[in-house]
This record gives structure tokens, sequence and C-alpha cells, in this order.
């Protein structure tokens, strides 16, 4: 009798043991995707909401609220890319809800197509861009069909895929401020740059 | 939405890291979101606050942070008292009734010998003629906002019988001149953080369902990558940097999945990917754009954007995949789906005319209903009780960040001068 019941009580402490342990929490899984640790910021100075580094963990007085800051200074590379398109005809312009590479633009795509052709070892980005009009989400997806469009193209004048990778903006990367039809013209865009 | 820069901005451009930052540090935070009632909503409860004892010793006004706090849900009258007050006074509970209180709060704020603060409280019925709740919460002078929060939402659970969202955060991206950065703050708009600081684009942050974890797009590799980022510990890294543009996360309910906007292979179209990492599964196939997923709260479902039908407009799929259904039908442009907790309840943005505005809907799409004036509201979010929207808008010619009830009646506006607000994403409860 006396065994029995403690088995119970073992097995009763078990099961919530076994509760603790399946919880609901989340996994952090650290396993599959690489992991980038930035180390969060020192404290700056004038104070404010530094991040207190992990390692000094005095429990009791650690606010709940604490956030780590990471800082994305700009490398070398993102500040040659950022900014203007290369000068020379690599910018394609489209017209309002279009994805039509107009005949104005048909010899600059050909060009670029042919040099890609000819050097395959030649690669370039294609960015697509929108104005500023509607949501950011649906606009990087339609500056993504606009970069699409310039690669189908050049793709069937000669270049091959693996040279070319297509990508977007949105609006988020405005050639022109200003809200009107000029402004929103230079805007709907697909930029041409060598990678 | 490009602006001017204003001339008071300091320039950002060769500064170092750390001087830059500490110029940031010492700016001003946004002031709080600042009440505009915009029309009489339903019986606001009166209660009455009074300054806790020695907050100003303390150094955080509690009780003002409480009154804004209870007014800003839209359900409260919170007037100060004129009288000192705290959780021991013998209060005669009539004459505050007739001075027009339904309930009356006060207490203290003292602090211990380890440095810490003990933050008590009692809440009285002034109808009813008694005690409702007594409390004490003991934290770091750091947590004493949080405090103040915390005791917001209890008062607020215990007279309405509905839980509040004061000690819950809101995620947003500020943008001056050619710096993003992604901030956490209160839902108050005080107590920002920044959680990333970037010279490129940051769009579509999203909670994860515990609120340790935010995913978002940073541009900083010049293209949309979606990055999950541990906001403790700063740990972060790349979700999904497929071929093209990789957007639009949203985290299943559950956590253990999201579901993403992905060019990978031509259109934009919906994946599923494990929050883990790994390949993704994809979930629309059509010869179209989809984008913007977002859970049903019982995580069988994904409303999304797609203009298969000519323009935007919301649909919804089971998350195993099969036919759409749409669901949005009035106006020839929605977007920015958002779910509401209970799952009844759409919110969205639909383009009406030149004007981009807040809508809400039956889940199924009926009973449309316009809930701002404003030209260019974007990225709604529901605060976790259900009960308010955030969202971004033009105001004064600056983008600013707005919360509403659910009728637009009562409205508050935060903004940060010489800062564009955007993206704006309300985190879940549980800090």
């Amino acid at each position: 009798m006396q065994s029995r019941k403690l088995a119970a009580l073992a097995a009763v402490v078990l099961a919530a043991g076994l509760a603790g342990c399946g919880s609901t929490k989340l996994t952090d899984s650290k396993a599959q995707a690489p992991v980038e640790t930035r180390s969060p910021l020192a404290t700056a100075p004038g104070g404010g909401s530094a991040a207190t580094p992990p390692s000094a963990n005095t429990a009791p007085t650690l606010p709940q609220s604490q956030v780590a800051t990471v800082d994305l200074a700009r490398t070398g590379a993102a500040a040659a890319n950022a900014g203007a398109a290369a000068p020379g005809a690599r910018v394609v312009y489209f017209d309002y809800d279009s994805y039509v590479i107009k005949d104005e633009f048909k010899a600059l795509v050909d060009g670029h197509a042919k040099a890609l052709a000819s050097n395959r070892a030649k690669r370039l980005v294609i960015e697509g861009h929108t104005d500023e009009r509607g949501g950011r989400e649906y606009n990087l997806a339609l500056g993504q069909k606009r970069a699409e469009a310039v690669l189908k193209s050049l793709e069937l004048l000669g270049a091959s895929a693996n040279q070319l990778e297509p990508v977007s903006f949105g609006e988020e990367r405005a050639a022109v401020t200003g809200q009107d039809e000029v402004s929103w013209a230079r805007n709907r865009r697909a930029e041409l740059k060598d990678r | 939405m490009p602006r001017q820069l204003p001339e008071t901005l300091p320039s950002l451009s060769r500064r170092s890291v750390v001087a830059g930052l500490a110029t940031l540090a010492t700016w001003p935070a946004a002031a709080q979101f600042r009440i505009e009632v915009s029309g009489v909503g339903a019986r606001q409860l009166p209660v009455t606050v009074a300054s806790f004892r020695d907050q100003d010793k303390a150094g955080v006004a509690v009780s003002d942070i409480v009154r804004a706090d209870l007014e800003r849900s839209g359900l409260f009258r919170a007037s100060p008292a004129d009288t000192a007050l705290d959780e021991r006074s013998i209060v005669t509970l009539a004459d505050w009734r007739a001075r027009g209180a339904d309930a009356l709060l006060a207490g203290s704020v003292t602090r211990l010998i380890d440095g810490r603060f003990d933050v008590r409280y009692k809440l009285w019925d002034a109808v009813r003629n008694e005690d409702l709740l007594g409390q004490s919460k003991v934290v770091p002078a750091a947590d004493l906002r949080l405090a103040a929060h915390r005791i917001a939402d209890e008062v607020h659970q215990q007279l309405t019988g509905e839980p509040g969202v004061n000690a819950t955060r809101i995620a947003y991206v500020l943008r001056t001149g050619r710096r993003f950065t992604l901030h956490i703050t209160d839902a108050d708009g005080e107590g920002g953080q920044v959680a990333v600081a970037s010279p490129e684009p940051i769009i579509s942050p999203a909670w994860s369902p515990n609120g340790r974890r935010l995913a978002y797009v940073s541009f900083e590799t010049q293209k949309a990558v979606v990055w999950v980022q541990d906001l403790g510990s700063g740990e972060r890294r790349m979700l999904a940097n497929f071929r093209g543009s990789n957007s639009a996360p949203a985290w299943s309910p559950d956590g253990t999945q999201l579901a993403l906007a992905l060019s990978r292979e031509g259109l934009t179209q919906l994946f599923t990917l494990p929050a883990a990492g790994g390949t993704p599964q994809r979930l629309t196939s059509s010869n179209s754009i989809d984008t913007e997923p977002v859970f049903s709260p019982d995580g069988r479902r994904i409303y999304f954007v797609s203009d298969r039908g000519g323009g935007p407009q919301i649909y919804r799929v089971a998350v195993g995949g099969g036919a759409a259904e749409r669901v949005s039908f009035a106006g020839s442009y929605n977007i920015s789906p958002a779910v509401s907790p209970d799952g009844k309840l759409l919110a969205y943005i639909s383009r009406q005319g030149n004007a981009f505005r807040l809508m809400t809907a039956d889940i199924d799409g009926s009973g449309a209903v316009a809930l701002t004036d404003t030209a260019d509201d974007e990225s709604p979010s529901f605060a976790p009780n259900g009960r308010l929207l955030v969202y971004a808008t033009r105001a004064q010619g600056q983008d600013v960040l707005m919360t509403t009830t659910l009728d637009g009646k009562i409205k508050t506006r935060l903004l940060s001068s010489g800062a564009d607000m955007r993206e704006p994403a309300w985190g879940p409860y549980g800090r």
C-alpha cells in the first residue's frame, strides 16, 4: 500500500515536471539557419535606453523591457551601390500600372543583353521601383514585376538567367521627391546595376 | 512618402556609429500619444486618480501615466484628485460619488533599501461603496513606467471585465533623413528603444506571438530580405534571402512558422517557412501578385492580398492550401488586411478616389466602414484586446502614428518632430 502511494506520488511529481518541460514556450532553434550575431551596442553617452550586456545578469534588478540595439553601419559596398543609378543609359521608365517595356527603351535593353551575351562572367542586378502611391508591400511586388519584365527581355535577347538578379525597392527608394505626375513618372523605373 | 528634411535636423552622414547613436539618444523621444476625441463615444466611466504619494521623489508620475492610459482606451474619463490620498486613506466614497466619480484610485511609491520601489494602490468602487482592489508591486526603477501601465491594466480589467493593453508595446519604423530605426515603445508611445538602426529602409515588422522576437524586412543588402531578431539580446538571423524580394512576414499563432511573400519563382507568391528556417512551402499558385499574408487567430486560414482579379483585393485560403476565397468587394483597391484577435473583424486599407483609408468590416467582408477621413492611411494593426487599432497616416505634412477605437470616435496621435513614423505593429500581451 505504502509503495503504491509512493509510486503514485512519484508519478504525479514526474508528470508535473514533464508538464513544465512540455510548455508552450517556443524553441528559439539556433540550429538550422546561420546565426548572425552583432554585439549589442555599448552604453552610449547620455544614457537613455542602453542595452545591458547579457553577461551582467543581475537578475533581480534587470528591467523586463530592455531591447538590445543592432546598428548596421553603412558598408563600403552598400555605399557604392546605394543612391542614384550609375551614369549612362541604365534606367527604364514605365507607365502607370504597367510592366511593358516601351519602344523607346528597347535599344537600351538590347545593348545590355548583347553585353551580357558576349561576356558570360558579367552580372547585373535589376532594381524595380514604383511611385509612392499605395501600399508598401504591394508596391514592393509591383517593383519586382518591373524588374522581372526587364529580366525577361534581357533573356529573350541573349542574356542567361544566372547573370541576372531581379530585386525590388518598391516605393522605398524614390529617385525624386514630390507628389505630382512628373515626380511619379520618374520613380516608376527599373535600374540596371553591375554586380 | 518623400519628405523635405527639416532644417533643425543634425547631419548624420559622416558621424561615427556611437556618436550618431548618442545624438539619437539625446533627441527628445517621441512624445506620448495625444488624445483627440473626434466624436462622442459611448458613456465613459468616470474615475478619479489621485497622485501617488512620493511619486515625485521617484521621478515617475505614476498617476499621470495611469490617467492617460485609462483615457486612451476610450472607455474612461480620468480626473485628478484635489486631495492628497494614498492606499491607506480612509475615504468617504459618497463624497467622491457626489463629485462625479464612479471609482477612486490612490496609491504610493516607496523606495526600498535595495533601490527598488514598492508601488502600492487601492481601487474603490464609489457606486457600490466598496474596496475593489489592493496591490503592491516591487520593481526596479527602470520598470516604474511598466508598473504604472500594469496598474492601469488592472483597473481597466476590474472596471470593465476586459483586459487593457497598457503594458503592451508597439514596434514601428522611424525615418530621419537617410537613417531608419526600428523602435519599440510602450503602448503610450513613451520609453522608446531602438532594436535596429540602418542606413537602408526597414519595413513590415511582425511580432512573434510570445513578444520576444520581431521579424522584419531590411534592405541593408540592397534587396528585400526577411530577418528575425531576438529583442532582448539583439541576436538576429536571415530567415529568407531567396532570389528577388523576400517580404511581408507573418507569424502563425503558435509561433512555429511564418507566411511570407517571395518572388523566388518569378511573380510574388505566398510561401510558408518554419520559424527556424528551411525550405519554403508554396501556398498560392496564381498568375498574379499574392502578398501581405496574415494568419487567422485560430491558425487555420491565411488572409492575403492578391491582384488575380485585376486590382489588389483581400482573399483567404486554408493554411494547407487550396482554393482562395475573395473577401473584399467594395472598391477596386483593398490591401493590408489585419484580423482581430477574436477572429471576427477585418481591418484593411481601401483606396477611395485618391485617398487610402482605414476600414473595418466583418470577417466575411460585409459591413465595411471607413474609420478615418484622412487620405494616406497605412499598415493597420489590432491591439491584443481587439479594441484599438494602430495605423500610420499623414498629418500636416508628416508621417505620424494614430490609434483609434473601433468606432473611429476616439483617436490618439503620436508624432515625433523631424521624423517620419511608419509601419506600426502592436505587440502581444505577456510582458
